[in-house]
């Protein structure tokens, strides 16, 4: 295409294509893989099938709705998979009061979690990177001394939570199609959420608009880790056994990853929460696509790799 | 000794400190702990991350971060464990050219289009056990080390130590002359402490970058080929999560992770403090190596809210 | 003392330069000679950096010739400069701080002993040589940031003029030092003229130029106003070119929007009348702000309804007393108080919230937040009031931005549009509506109508007028003099982080300024 366009038409033409690659680049891509699915892989369409790939994908989803508005900080959280363990530790703990009390001390758990490295963030002033790389060590080791095995249980209610369905539909898919429209809600119509975009942007005009860009940052972090905490729980209801030593492992990575793909510049001042969710849709897609067709495991990971670069490639050339 | 000049001793110095006070604390609690059968395993143990941890100190100077390093330690030991059925030279070459090449690539891609190191290394991690699991049908062929002599790299010992030990301890200097002695150190610095500047004073700032990534990979590799040799095997499941350990020794050591400031015998220290810890958590007895984890991260946490303090203690001079 | 018999070492030759949508150098000629110190000055935009820039290397004339040593001259990049011998002190010290002083000053051409391998001891000890001439002296093993600012200075310096330099360009160089490092800086400049090496000097302080000049030349708007032996120059004058006023000619009726004939809101000479005798107590009032090297003991106070301007050269510290107000700035002394009441030190909020607001000078570093559109970006500092329980109301927002759109007449083709995509004007038009949007009772405006074009420019200054006519307050910082006295009610001058003159009624003039600027301050 290069050698066909003129150079004028060219350098305008550019702009474009990247921006629009950056705002539905994603959705194209998704689609595209549906398509490709529904034409060439057999039983695609099983429901049994479709319902597995979401129920997979959903810790995924909600973990990255937290990334994403860390991210949008300009920031990173590195200890959500710890916290999924923490939670995973701390709702079988507290299981003899009931799934419910369990499931809020699990959640207020991630909260505590995420309180740590919004204040490690915020006032102190370490870098995100360090500051929840420390979280992941140690919150993971703490999970672990809680629960240092695996530990199956029999609290029906839980388990019904992690099995259940509604209409077809998992319970766990709806909880998280339901945190994604209460965080789309957060980040567009409230003014912690815009909030939130502009001291990404900007933070020192930010700073000199009077907003409380500590205790945003600080929120934020809360926010993250509450939803890893919940994404944790529901992990854990779905296996049955609380598994604190690999719950969560490497999924701060996936969640990097979806938020990345979904179009969000990791520079910050802009949060895509749908983009962000159909990251992780693409991203699991695209695994089972492979596996589907044979292509071993290692092949989605060279994919991945190629289309994380080419996803903040993208985001690059536009600023 | 005036404030400024404390706050600069304790963070350059301040794991090695820590390092000793521990080493005292746990000789004197425990019998078993200042033995020479308990040093030597520590020694041993923490070698393998210390030659990627001495990579991952030139990148973090100068301002990036490698997490692919685990990712090519394992990579770098199938490798070797594959070429090793070809003889020792062979075994060594081919994770080392291997690992080099990632190394090499990451640092231009982050050199010549600026993007962030964090991103370009991650889709490095993932790319490359992708491609070691490619390698090793996925992870289920375990190569083994039939050659004698290479096998012998890992597992020969002298005074009680094995070689990677010497061989670490070899690379550590090395490191430290290159870091402190050659124009090539000096480029480092200048490209973490200040890049602007360090342009406008003549440092090649993308040569600089691309040489810190190919060091870190070339590193990880060896240290992985190291590993094969002394298991005898390219085991495919190892070196998980281990970018994540070299990164909070080298920011134990007192490298900042913002670049410009640091060095290996911090690293070295930040290191030995992580098996040291492991170590007295063992004495312990019936904690499990789940408080070894609780304890670093709170260690780490605490180095870098300390670190952050000294600083400020610094700039108010 | 004058070397004009001398071939220059370095010389432009009607070099141009254009950005999108401004000229910055328009056919600039300026020729510097061995063993010369040589003033450059000029007001902010007058093209003083993107000269530096062409002559170091940073950028490329668009027209003219750039001659060097004899010879046409064409540096790519800044290397290219240096290595041919033309050396920059910047302002902001550019070094490595974590490094070594020595390393520092050494990078690059360390002392090798065995093997290629650098020799620190020999290392440490010419570094120390080295900077023994310079009046530094301090152990060299120390990371360079431990150093004072004067320090780091010198040792730059001291750099520079090691790599065989034969023109060193310094760019305000005293802007952080204290009296006897400049004095130290001072004995560095003549030994260097007396070695032949030709020194470009970048400052606003006026004292230092007449001290340590042979030379000078003036730009403004881009253009060559002056060039000559600095010593026929008199200091009124100079201030003139720098400004642009021409002294016989300062015209009575000038070409802004503001309207000469506002009823005067505060009868007396505001701001040292208590509120005790009937008058309103001034909307905000700085008591002493201190801070080193930056302000030294600032009062400055506005009247509900008053134009307040603070008139200086740049490195004044007028830019640095309005965020001093707001909370940007941590101080090391003073009080600020509104309606009467103190403000709590060091919280942009609480100003906000008291109700004084600052619209920065740097529009892109501390204005916009260039990902969000033109809607947002309005309303973001009034959002807690726009809403109710955290929850955001759209009709709200849309009200407010509706109406701050119409009455700043802010052209963007919708609410919705990047604000970053906006003109200069429109982006300024932006800011201000965002401060009005939280119902201020003064607002500090740091150069509202720099680096916007004249329609907007008009159109600000017209808002301001309205503004205080309704009762606001307003501190008004402009380099742009006719702005400043015909927008200003009262004029407080400062110098050197310090107000050395007031200014009201019929004292408003440029030339009272200018003769307040230019008093020696040295006395």
């Amino acid at each position: 295409m290069a050698e066909l366009t003129s150079q004028g038409r060219l350098t305008l033409l550019k702009p474009r294509v990247f921006a629009w690659v950056q705002d539905y680049g994603v959705y194209a891509a998704v689609l595209a893989l549906l398509l490709f699915n529904v034409l060439f892989t057999p039983h695609f369409l099983d429901a049994s099938n479709f319902r597995t790939q979401l129920v997979q994908v959903t810790p995924i989803v909600i973990v990255s709705l937290g990334m994403a508005l860390v991210i949008g900080t300009q920031g990173i959280d590195l200890s959500v998979g710890s916290v999924m363990a923490l939670a995973a530790a701390l709702v079988v703990l507290y299981l003899g009061y009931g799934w419910l009390p369990a499931l809020v001390v699990a959640v207020v758990g991630g909260a505590v979690v995420g309180a740590a490295g919004g204040a490690l963030v915020a006032y102190v002033g370490v870098q995100p990177i360090v500051a929840t790389l420390a979280l992941l060590v140690g919150v993971r080791g703490l999970a672990n001394v809680l629960v240092p095995q695996l530990v199956e249980f029999r609290n029906p209610d839980l388990i019904a939570l992690g099995s259940s369905s509604v209409a077809g539909i998992p319970v766990i898919v709806l909880i998280a199609a339901a945190l994604t429209v209460v965080v789309l809600f957060v980040v567009r119509r409230t003014t912690f959420g815009r909030q939130v975009v502009a001291i990404g942007g900007n933070r020192s005009a930010s700073e000199l608009s009077g907003l409380p860009v500590k205790r945003v940052l600080m929120t934020v972090y809360v926010i993250s880790g509450l939803l890893a905490a919940l994404a944790g729980v529901l992990a854990t209801a779905r296996l049955q056994a609380s598994d604190p030593t690999s719950l969560g492992l490497f999924i701060e990575l996936s969640a990097i990853t979806a938020v990345v793909v979904g179009g969000t510049p990791l520079t910050g001042g802009r949060i895509r929460v749908l983009s962000t969710v159909m990251g992780a849709l693409l991203m699991q897609l695209l695994a089972a696509t492979l596996i589907k067709h044979n292509l071993p495991q290692s092949w989605t990971q060279m994919v991945q790799a190629v289309i994380i670069l080419a996803a903040v490639y993208a985001t690059r050339e536009r600023r | 000794m005036n404030r400024e000049q404390v706050s600069r001793v304790l963070q350059q110095h301040g794991a090695l400190m820590v390092l000793g006070a521990l080493v005292v604390v746990g000789s004197l609690a425990f019998d078993s702990f200042a033995t020479p059968g308990n040093a030597a395993s520590v020694v041993v143990s923490s070698s393998f991350l210390a030659i990627i941890a001495i990579g991952m100190t030139f990148v973090i100077i100068s301002g990036g971060i490698d997490l692919s390093v685990g990712s090519l330690f394992v990579l770098g030991g199938v490798l070797a464990a594959y070429g090793s059925q070809y003889g020792t030279p062979v075994a060594l070459l081919l994770p080392l050219a291997a690992c080099g090449m990632v190394g090499l690539l990451q640092g231009l891609v982050i050199a010549r289009t600026g993007m962030a190191p964090f991103i370009v290394t991650l889709a490095g991690l993932l790319g490359v056990r992708g491609l070691m699991l490619a390698i090793s049908d996925e992870g289920a062929t375990t190569y083994l080390v039939e050659d004698r002599a290479f096998a012998a790299l890992g597992q020969g010992e002298v005074l009680g130590l094995s070689y990677p030990v010497y061989i670490t301890a070899a690379l550590a200097l090395a490191a430290m002359v290159l870091l402190q002695r050659t124009g090539f150190g000096q480029n480092v610095y200048a490209v973490g402490g200040n890049e602007q500047a360090a342009a406008l004073m003549g440092v090649p700032v993308n040569r600089t970058k691309v040489q810190v990534y190919l060091l870190s990979g070339l590193l990880a590799g060896l240290a992985g080929a190291l590993n094969a040799a002394r298991l005898s095997s390219g085991v495919t499941i190892l070196g998980i999560g281990l970018e994540l350990d070299a990164i909070a020794a080298v920011v134990i050591g007192g490298t900042l992770l913002t670049g410009g400031a640091g060095g290996i015998t911090g690293t070295v220290a930040g290191v030995l403090l992580l098996g040291v810890i492991q170590s007295l958590i063992n004495q312990v007895g019936n904690l499990t190596s789940a408080f070894q984890q609780v304890v670093s991260g709170a260690f780490l946490a605490f180095v870098v809210v300390a670190q952050r303090l000294l600083s400020k203690a610094q700039r108010l001079t | 003392m004058r070397r004009t018999d001398l071939e220059p070492v370095l010389e432009a030759r009607g070099i141009s330069k254009r950005f999108p949508g401004v000229l910055a150098l328009d056919g600039v000629s300026l020729a510097l000679r061995p063993g010369e110190v040589h003033a450059l000055v000029g007001e902010n935009g007058a093209g003083k950096s993107t000269l530096i820039k062409v002559f170091t290397g940073v950028y490329r004339p668009d027209g003219g010739e750039l001659r060097y040593q004899g010879g046409a001259a064409a540096f790519g990049t800044p290397m290219d400069a240096q290595r041919a011998g033309i050396s920059t002190i910047y302002q902001e010290v550019n070094l490595v701080p974590m490094m070594s002083v020595a390393r520092n000053l050494l990078l690059g051409r360390e002392p090798r002993g065995r093997l290629g391998v650098i020799d620190t001891a020999a290392m440490y000890g010419q570094a120390e040589r080295v900077l023994a001439g310079y009046g530094v002296q301090t152990d060299v093993r120390r990371p360079l940031r431990t150093l004072g600012v004067g320090a780091q200075q010198m040792v730059a310096l001291a750099r520079a003029v090691s790599v065989d330099a034969r023109v060193v360009i310094m760019d305000e160089p005293t802007s952080s030092l204290e009296p006897r490092e400049v004095e130290t800086l001072f004995g560095v400049i003549r030994r260097l003229r007396e070695t032949g090496i030709a020194v470009m000097y970048v400052s606003h302080r006026l004292d230092e130029l007449y001290r340590v000049c042979d030379q000078v030349t003036v730009l403004r708007d881009g253009r060559l106003a002056h060039t000559g032996p600095l010593a026929d120059l008199e200091r009124l004058t100079l201030i003139s070119l720098m400004l642009g006023r021409d002294l016989n000619d300062v015209r009575t009726q000038g070409l802004t929007r503001f309207s000469r004939h506002r009823p005067d809101p505060a009868p007396a000479p505001s701001g040292r009348v208590d509120a005790g005798n009937g008058r309103r107590a001034p909307v905000v009032e700085a008591r002493e702000l201190m801070r080193r090297h930056v302000l030294d003991g600032v009062n400055v106070s506005v009247d509900p309804g008053e134009v307040v301007g603070l008139g200086g050269l740049l490195g004044a510290g007028r830019t640095e007393t309005a965020k001093a107000i707001v909370g940007a700035l941590p101080l090391d002394g003073g009080q600020v108080l509104v309606a009467g009441l103190p403000l709590r030190r060091g919280s942009t909020k609480a100003a906000i919230r008291a109700g004084v607001s600052l619209l920065p000078e740097d529009r892109k570093a501390e204005g916009i937040i260039p990902t969000l559109s033109v809607r947002e970006n309005i309303a973001l500092a009034a959002l807690p009031s726009l809403g109710r329980a955290g929850v955001v109301s759209e009709a709200k927002i849309d009200r407010v931005v509706e109406i701050f759109m119409r009455r700043l007449r802010i052209k963007a083709a919708s609410p919705h549009q990047l604000v970053s995509e906006l003109s200069g004007g429109n982006q300024q038009k932006v800011l201000l509506a965002r401060w009005l949007a939280v119902r201020p009772k003064a607002l500090l405006l740091d150069e509202p109508t720099r680096g916007i074009d004249v329609g907007a420019k008009a159109e600000v200054q017209a808002l301001i007028d309205e503004l205080a006519e309704e009762g606001l307050g307003v501190l008004l910082i402009s380099s742009d003099l006719e702005e400043l006295v015909e927008g200003a009610d009262r004029i407080l001058v400062l110098r050197e982080g310090a107000v050395v003159g007031e200014l009201s009624g019929d004292e408003v003039t440029e030339e009272r300024i200018m003769a307040t600027i230019a008093e020696q301050s040295d006395g």
